[in-house]
């Protein structure tokens, strides 16, 4: 077979957007598309235009009341009252606050996003390629009946349920954002044939709060979630070491058909809403780790999706750049091309970086390293000892 | 919150002639370590796991079993019971448990036994009122110990729009402040946390750099 990847946009994903003030901007992405092109690392065969996820796919995890919400919310109309009674409020379906505001057909630019990472399993799953990348994928905060932290429709849920429903292959969610996974698991929280893995910030200041090691699962799904809360202020050496021991364990332990990565990029030093400490280094690791396990346990069987990202100019054009360069088998250099560079300078708040990673010395050292490690090695140990796959 | 609504309603109970061995296989079966002791519709006592094993004899006792068959909770319960009322609050409960010493209380409204509150029970509450009921970040600040400190924040969420999950107020380091812990519905509480800044309060977490969070 044609080691083949695939990477799914177009312009139209940029229409998923809440507002100039707004920590979640497209701009991202056309950044790293373009950053991506600079490099000649896309070319017309790996380019898949999204389609918009129907309302029956999207019902795969989300209930009707909420699609409907959405569906009024964006074109102009007055809230439905909640399931279960009440008075009709956008609120009830976490819309309408600070956080997801309602914008202009954002029913149809979420399911959008939604459909993009349903044609990346897809593409995987029938054999066009071996690897699929939805670069505006990642949106894991959503849940059933509701809308969180930026997140409207859960693609990666919806993909992964639709795995399920026409393949009913096992899937390995891999989620290395700095917030916890958790929208996605507890949509399968209950089923063993889905493991879910988040790495994440712990909740004790950051949103949203959950993905202690305690969640594990429910009846059936007891011991298919799989959390790694992260002391605040954790660098790259620490969050390598700890995927190094828990993902080859638990992936080659469950045996996935395909593993689909979410590879959020906020727990970046310079990322504004989290308190991590990680370089792009991290960010150059995580796909090359996630990579290697997918030749090695599922043939291959790949989709990755983006996530957060906050820096919008210093963080995500480089790791998703990098993200895709693994993920498509190419190579790119160590300098960021100077065209790019003097294209988004002038309007970057901030000086942009040159090297991919981050040399060292950047960031300033972080007090309480080592204790922060010795706790990270703790979680590390009480999480893994309560999987099946613990040895 | 009264009593009630923490309570456990669905009470196991003994009455003092029931057979000890009876009992711990009982306590051990349902995984229950308190039993009310029932004359009829009486509450007449209160006895542990722990009470009934401390009067068992030694298991190198030659006459173990002999001995053991011959008791009954009549020979290891607690006369003197504390009880309460569904109506009393958790936290005078809780107080009353502390004080005394005790990890259960019977729950009795007109002398009839209504339900049980153990330790439990109330460490539940807690979680649940200390706990991410909804998702959401957490700031944690001091607050002067006087009025106005409180209404301040309350109206820098409303201002900009940010519900509340839960609001938590502890003693602080000195009897001059307050611990003010709120856990707010967005992923993004930078502009909260700069509003209560600039309002003269000190934001105690989250902190932006590596230093220890309070
Ligand atoms: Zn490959
Ligand atoms: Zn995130």
């Amino acid at each position: 077979m044609k080691r083949r990847s695939v990477i799914i946009y177009s312009e139209d994903v940029l229409r998923y957007r809440f507002g100039e003030e707004h920590p979640f901007n497209p701009l991202r992405l056309r950044m790293t598309w373009d950053l991506m092109n600079e490099l000649g690392l896309v070319t017309e065969d790996h380019i898949r235009v999204p389609r918009p996820a129907s309302e029956e796919e999207l019902a795969l995890v989300h209930s009707p009341a909420y699609i409907e919400a959405v569906k009024r919310a964006g074109s102009g109309q007055a809230p439905p009252s909640p399931p279960g009674g009440g008075e009709p409020t956008w609120e009830a379906f976490g819309l309408g606050t600070e956080d997801t505001p309602i914008f202009p057909d954002m029913h149809e630019a979420s399911a959008l996003i939604a459909g993009g990472t349903l044609l990346a399993a897809q593409l995987v799953m029938e054999g066009e390629a071996e690897h699929a990348f939805n670069l505006a994928g990642g949106l894991h905060h959503a849940h059933r009946h509701m809308a969180s932290g930026f997140c409207v429709y859960n693609d990666i849920g919806v993909a992964i349920a639709w795995l399920r429903r026409e393949y009913n292959v096992r899937v390995a969610y891999i989620d290395t954002d700095a917030h916890h996974g958790d929208g996605v698991q507890w949509l399968f929280y209950e089923d063993p044939n889905v493991l879910t893995i988040s790495f994440h910030e712990t909740g004790k200041y950051l949103y949203p709060g959950t993905g202690d090691i305690h969640e594990r699962g429910d009846g059936p799904g007891y011991g298919y979630a799989v959390n790694f809360p992260l002391e605040p202020f954790t660098e790259d050496d620490s969050w390598i070491e700890m995927l190094h021991q828990a993902l080859p364990t638990l992936i080659k332990g469950f045996e996935p058909d395909i593993i689909i990565s979410q590879n959020g990029c906020d727990g970046h030093h310079w990322d504004p809403l989290t308190h991590l400490s990680a370089t792009t280094r991290l960010y150059r690791e995580i796909p090359r780790l996630v990579h290697q396990l997918a030749h090695e346990v599922c043939g291959g069987r790949w989709v990755a999706v983006g996530g957060g990202g906050y820096d919008i100019w210093r963080v995500v054009p480089r790791a998703w750049t990098m993200l895709w360069a693994e993920l498509s088998h190419q190579s790119i250099p160590d300098e960021i091309p100077t065209a790019w560079l003097a294209r988004w300078q002038p309007l970057a708040p901030d000086p942009l970086p040159v090297f991919f990673i981050d040399p060292p010395g950047t960031f300033p050292a972080i007090p309480r390293r080592q204790e922060i490690e010795n706790r990270n090695r703790i979680t590390l140990r009480r999480s893994l000892m309560g999987t099946p796959f613990f040895t | 919150m009264l009593v009630e609504q923490i309570m456990t309603r669905d009470v196991v109970t003994v009455n003092p002639h029931t057979p000890l061995i009876e009992a711990l296989q009982l306590s051990r079966a349902r995984r229950i370590r308190h039993f009310p002791v029932m004359q009829g519709q009486e509450l007449v006592g209160i006895v542990s796991d722990r009470d009934m094993r401390d009067i068992c004899p030694s298991i190198l006792d030659p006459n173990w079993e002999s001995a053991v068959r011959s008791l009954h909770i009549r020979d290891c319960m607690k006369r003197d019971v504390i009880t309460v009322h569904p109506w009393d609050f958790i936290e005078d409960a809780a107080a009353e448990m502390f004080r005394q010493r005790v990890s259960c209380l019977p729950v009795v409204q007109d002398g009839k036994l209504v339900g049980i509150l153990t330790e439990r029970d109330i460490l539940h509450t807690l979680i649940d009122m200390m706990g991410v009921l909804a998702p959401s970040s957490r700031i944690e600040v001091e607050l002067p110990n006087r009025p106005g400190g409180l209404a301040d924040v309350a109206d820098i969420l409303r201002a900009r729009k940010v519900n509340a999950c839960s609001v938590l107020v502890f003693p602080g380091d000195t009897p001059q402040t307050r611990r003010l812990v709120l856990r707010v519905q967005t992923m993004d509480p930078r502009h909260i946390i700069d509003d209560i800044t600039a309002a003269g309060y000190r934001v105690i977490g989250p902190l932006r750099t590596g230093g220890r969070a309070g």
